[in-house]
């Protein structure tokens, strides 16, 4: 198993609570992704042991949404907002900064290991544009000054 | 702890003002516990649903306040719930549509992290109304803050008995989920909500069946915003009469409303329905004019799915019937404000990516469609245009509109077809000289 215990806990726990198993992909998806970063088919497999769902199943809803991806990324996945309200703000130039900052092209992640840039749709933080999802957290009215403060952090930390 | 975001609100104000209310404690860093929100005479309105009213007497009085789904599509929230079969064996479902990602809108998030038990107490008390014993919360899976914020508050909830067995000693059972979605903008339809719920992809059903009828797992399912099933709980605490004077006669009460682009002063307000958006825009309590003193240029007033409004025509209330005379929309409450340097095509071009970007793909009007009208308005974008590009584009949305089973091919075609017909000259512009009239370069500052 790649799953950890804790983490087939966390879905049979999940699970429980629902009148029908199948409801529960999505959550134990989530604890899947949360756990390793990426959701593939062998984690499918997995899931579907765990829940007892169909494999066919798990792959089906696991692959539609955007959240799962089947392959690792960089540690820090930095989600940059691009949609209108952020992008009247400057988030085209933004990525355009982070790609320099980071020597890297949007979609890419860095040789170390450590960042991922990707371009999202509307993350509903519009009203504090322009901002950036970093792994779970959100960074909001974001300017050169903060935005290279928390990539330093990150980087520092390492 | 205090915020997780720094959005501004008009909660002073909302405090101050006895209309106002779902935002009257949200600059309150501790509102989200238990105990500071039943300090702020939270779960009183609960308590006395499951003391004194019959499900009947809810939901007359939700239908008398005049209350309509905040969520975009405005129908009266208490007639959809009167729509679930009072005879049905069936067990009836609610879920509280937290899946908040129509473009523009952030305001349902600010309920949830500062202010999450009034979520849940208004969620309680529509179960009530609707018979139900099990209820869920599906909160988009980008929204990790919302989600330990309304999850935390759920335990609390449960632990201190608003939530569980015999609640209150009335006899009533109640359960809760919080369920995270996967990222598809699909699921705040709420025929897409369900699909997901069940664990499926997040694609639209036909209807009828209603989801009141025929829902989750076949059962009478009610799908209500969170910002509808918040505004439940006051209503039932203050009463439709007084719920009923706010707003106007046919848009009761108070909206949300989110204030993003080139504005001043950006941010989630709390209005009464109807009220100006001229004064939305350039009042020094909201957004305080536009970004560096710059001419305004155009308008989108309830979020990226709606028709967008030029400069002459913001005298308008923020309001169902007064946008929809203007051939607009309130949609989600989301105001998107651009200015002068601005070109209209390179808006559309974000819009329509998202939309091509979301579009299920069960219908093939909308998902071959929003394709098509990607590949020709980047090619206008591009300086690439072609001379028929204009009627191509015409006639495609035309093809889409009204064409779906879901609002989403709808969604992806009005705001161009609104362009299209207010600033057809703009469009013509690039594509003859192949370029903007002005070019959107905005700096990062």
């Amino acid at each position: 198993m790649i799953l950890t215990d804790e983490s087939v806990r966390q879905i049979k726990g999940k699970a429980a609570r629902y009148p029908y198993q199948k409801a529960a992909i999505l959550p134990a998806l989530t604890i899947a992704y949360k756990q390793l970063g990426y959701v593939d088919d062998k984690i499918y497999k997995e899931i579907s042991k765990v829940i007892n769902v169909p494999y066919v199943e798990i792959a089906e809803a696991a692959t539609f949404y955007t959240m799962f991806p089947k392959k690792p990324r960089g540690k820090y996945l930095l989600q940059v907002c691009n949609n209108i309200s952020c992008a009247l703000l400057g988030s085209d130039a933004m990525i355009k900064y982070i790609e320099d900052k980071l020597g890297i092209k949007k979609g890419d992640t860095t040789e170390d290991g450590l960042f991922t840039l990707i371009s999202v749709e509307c993350l509903g933080s519009c009203c504090t544009a322009p901002m950036i999802q970093i792994n779970d957290d959100y960074h909001e009215n974001l300017n050169h000054m903060k935005l290279d403060k928390i990539l330093d952090d990150l980087k520092s930390r390492e | 702890m205090s915020f997780y975001s720094p959005v501004i609100t008009n909660a002073k104000e909302a405090a101050a003002d006895d209309k106002l209310h779902l935002f009257d404690h949200v600059e309150d860093p501790e509102q989200f516990t238990l105990e500071r929100y039943v300090q702020n005479g939270g779960y009183v309105a609960w308590k006395k649903v499951l003391g004194k009213m019959k499900p009947d007497e809810v939901i007359e009085e939700v239908k008398k306040s005049g209350l309509r789904g905040r969520g975009g599509a405005g129908f009266p929230t208490g007639m959809k719930w009167s729509f679930v079969p009072k005879n049905s064996p069936k067990p009836r479902y609610l879920c509280c549509n937290a899946d908040e990602s129509e473009p523009g809108t952030c305001k349902d998030r600010v309920l949830m992290e500062r202010d999450p038990h009034s979520v849940i107490e208004g969620m309680a008390i529509a179960a009530y109304a609707i018979g139900c014993k099990l209820m869920f919360c599906y909160i988009r899976g980008e929204f990790h803050h919302s989600i330990e914020r309304m999850e935390k508050a759920m335990e609390e909830a449960y632990e201190n008995g608003h939530l569980g067995k015999n609640i209150y000693g009335s006899g009533y059972d109640l359960d809760m989920i919080v369920h995270t979605g996967g990222g598809a903008y699909m699921c705040g339809e709420e025929t897409g909500l369900i699909n997901s719920l069940e664990g499926e992809k997040g694609m639209a059903r036909i209807r009828p069946p209603f989801p009141a009828v025929e829902g989750l797992w076949g059962c009478p399912t009610i799908v209500n915003n969170v910002e509808t099933l918040t505004a439940v709980k006051h209503i039932i605490s203050r009463g439709a009469e007084w719920y009923r004077s706010i707003g106007t006669e046919k848009s009761a009460g108070t909206k949300l409303v989110s204030l993003s682009g080139h504005v001043n002063r950006p941010g989630n307000y709390e209005i009464p329905l109807g009220f100006s958006l001229r004064k939305f825009i350039y009042d020094a309590n909201y957004g305080n004019g536009i970004l560096g003193g710059k001419k305004l240029k155009g308008v989108i007033p309830g979020g990226a799915s709606t028709p967008y409004l030029t400069p002459e025509m913001i005298d308008v209330g923020l309001d169902y019937e007064s946008l929809a005379a203007v051939g607009s929309m309130l949609g989600s409450g989301a105001v998107i404000v651009f200015h002068e340097d601005t070109c209209v095509v390179w808006t559309i071009l974000k819009l329509i990516k998202f939309f091509r970007h979301e579009s299920c793909g069960k219908c093939t009007p909308c998902r071959e469609g929003t394709g098509w009208l990607e590949l020709i308005i980047q090619r206008i974008e591009d300086g690439k245009g072609e001379a028929s590009d204009l009627e191509k584009l015409d006639s495609i949305c035309g093809n889409i509109l009204g064409r779906t089973i879901c609002p989403l091919g709808d969604a992806a075609v009005m705001p161009i077809q609104s362009t299209l017909k207010h600033w057809r000259e703009e469009w013509q512009h690039h594509i003859v000289h192949k370029q903007c009239v002005v070019k959107s370069i905005f700096a990062f500052s």
